[in-house]
């Protein structure tokens, strides 16, 4: 279970999160919707341990993070899965070493075994016949499946989405929701997505939170985000130009 | 208040380096990657440069000499600015020039596109992976790289001194034997193994805090290229007083 308490964080003086708290139950995903800038991506970071709060707590399963030793929390990182926004494939491994490399580097495991679920994993995305191109030689969507590919090669018990459809057509992106609801049908993680695709997100997530200058306006099932009346949730759900978000 | 945060954090940086470097696993594929990259793939440069800087020692070497009568003592000269002062200081630059750069925006880059995020959500250590390796290869590399710019620089005044004006083999290579010791040798490999300290530490410091975007990794290349090159020249001055 991911439990967040009143996180504040700023970066050079401008305060971007400004008292977060939300909770995903085991085997939960949250949605995490809101304008560009207003701190998604930096609540994920947290959540990763990649970002220290000012003041607040992450709890995994109860555990703050930040009162982990280095070795703890390495270790307590071996259970996430993150897909970030770029893929961040290592641009001098091939598509199955990508996959292989956290295998190869965490697991002591044979070189038969790491193929196994190499190909496994590349099998589930649909990356058959990739495995020997390098990043640089493969599309937009097929980066992103790379990336998920090895996110979940080490079976993760929390997946972390960073935009994961971003960039990418109506249909790869489309693709991208299917596997990601997939796999949570099979490995059953706790998850929380940062996305735009609201349409789509909203099919495969049991809750939503609504971001808005630093706050966590709203939070509830997409039904109930769907037919929110507030008018921020409105203005962003529908997309309308007129509203109380300003464009920044 | 500024310069102090960040030489602070230039030194913590360094402080974990040295820690992971000692804690095993070393990653020595890693280091061997990188050991061909900075060291391998620098020794056509240092060969030119190594080259080019003796014959110009040669020649001036021989004309200054030729005023007082001791062209004989052009051996010892050409050597002796080599092993002690040039080769260590020339090819620590050259490698920054060549090496260092690419280093700072290889990390810059991984940093910019998440890559380093990526390491550490496996639970991997970027310093062990990154920065480390290119430690090691750098103490490594610098001295042996030094060694073959020495050699190829003394035999480039060799060509000049021997081969166009009229210093004799002999004395060429006999006096430098009666001048050199071991001392100067040794002076100029714990100048080289400093430098390659130096070198991967400030240039990998600059790609592991890049800033943002493409002109982040190009201002944190500029400036590791410089202040390399800068901190090269202070502690040559620095070693030069402890070492004679």
């Amino acid at each position: 279970m991911i439990r967040i308490e009143n996180l504040y964080k700023s970066f050079n003086g401008f305060e971007v999160l400004k008292g977060i708290s939300c909770q995903v139950a085991q085997g939960e995903i949250l949605a995490l919707i809101g304008g560009s800038g207003h701190g998604k991506s930096v609540i994920l970071k947290h959540v990763a341990g990649l970002l220290k709060p000012d003041r607040g707590r992450v709890l995994i399963d109860e555990i703050d993070i930040w009162s982990l030793r280095r070795v703890e929390l390495e270790q307590l990182r071996s259970r996430f899965g993150f897909l970030f926004q770029s893929g961040a494939l290592f641009s001098s491994l091939t598509v199955f070493d990508n996959v292989a490399f956290p295998l190869r580097e965490t697991r002591k495991m044979s070189e038969e075994e790491i193929r196994k679920r190499v190909m496994t994993a590349l099998d589930q995305v649909g990356l058959q016949g990739a495995e020997d191109k390098y990043p640089a030689q493969i599309s937009g969507g097929m980066i992103k499946r790379t990336a998920l590919a090895r996110s979940l090669v080490g079976n993760p018990e929390i997946m972390l989405f960073d935009e994961p459809t971003t960039g990418l057509d109506p249909v790869i992106a489309h693709t991208i929701i299917n596997l990601i609801q997939s796999i949570h049908k099979a490995y059953g993680f706790t998850g929380v997505i940062v996305s735009h695709e609201l349409s789509r997100v909203f099919q495969i997530v049991q809750k939503v939170a609504m971001l808005h200058e630093g706050v966590i306006l709203t939070m509830g099932s997409p039904a109930e985000i769907t037919s929110s009346q507030d008018p921020v949730v409105r203005q962003f759900v529908t997309g309308a130009l007129e509203g109380p978000i300003k464009i920044r | 208040m500024f310069i102090l945060r960040r030489m602070g954090r230039m030194g913590l940086f360094f402080a974990k380096t040295w820690y992971y470097l000692f804690r095993p696993p070393l990653k020595m594929s890693w280091v061997i990657k990188q050991i061909w990259f900075i060291g391998t793939q620098s020794t056509l440069v240092i060969f030119l440069t190594g080259a080019f800087t003796g014959m110009v020692l040669g020649l001036q070497g021989y004309y200054t000499l030729n005023r007082f009568g001791s062209t004989a003592l052009l051996g010892p000269m050409v050597a002796l600015s080599l092993i002690r002062e040039l080769g260590p200081v020339l090819s620590a630059l050259m490698v920054t020039g060549r090496a260092g750069s690419a280093m700072t925006a290889e990390i810059g880059i991984m940093r910019i596109s998440e890559q380093i995020d990526a390491l550490e959500l496996m639970g991997l250590n970027p310093y062990r992976y990154l920065v480390v390796p290119k430690l090691v290869a750098g103490m490594i590399s610098l001295p042996l790289l030094t060694a073959i710019f020495d050699v190829v620089g003394i035999f480039g005044g060799y060509l000049i001194g021997v081969n166009l004006l009229d210093v004799g083999t002999g004395t060429y290579f006999g006096e430098m034997a009666n001048y050199l010791d071991l001392e100067d040798v040794l002076a100029g490999v714990y100048k080289s193994f400093s430098f390659g300290i130096l070198i991967t530490w400030t240039c990998s410091y600059k790609g592991y805090y890049a800033g943002f975007g493409a002109e982040g990794v190009s201002k944190a290349t500029t400036q590791a290229v410089v202040l390399s090159s800068v901190l090269i020249l202070f502690w040559d001055y620095v070693m030069t007083s402890a070492l004679f």
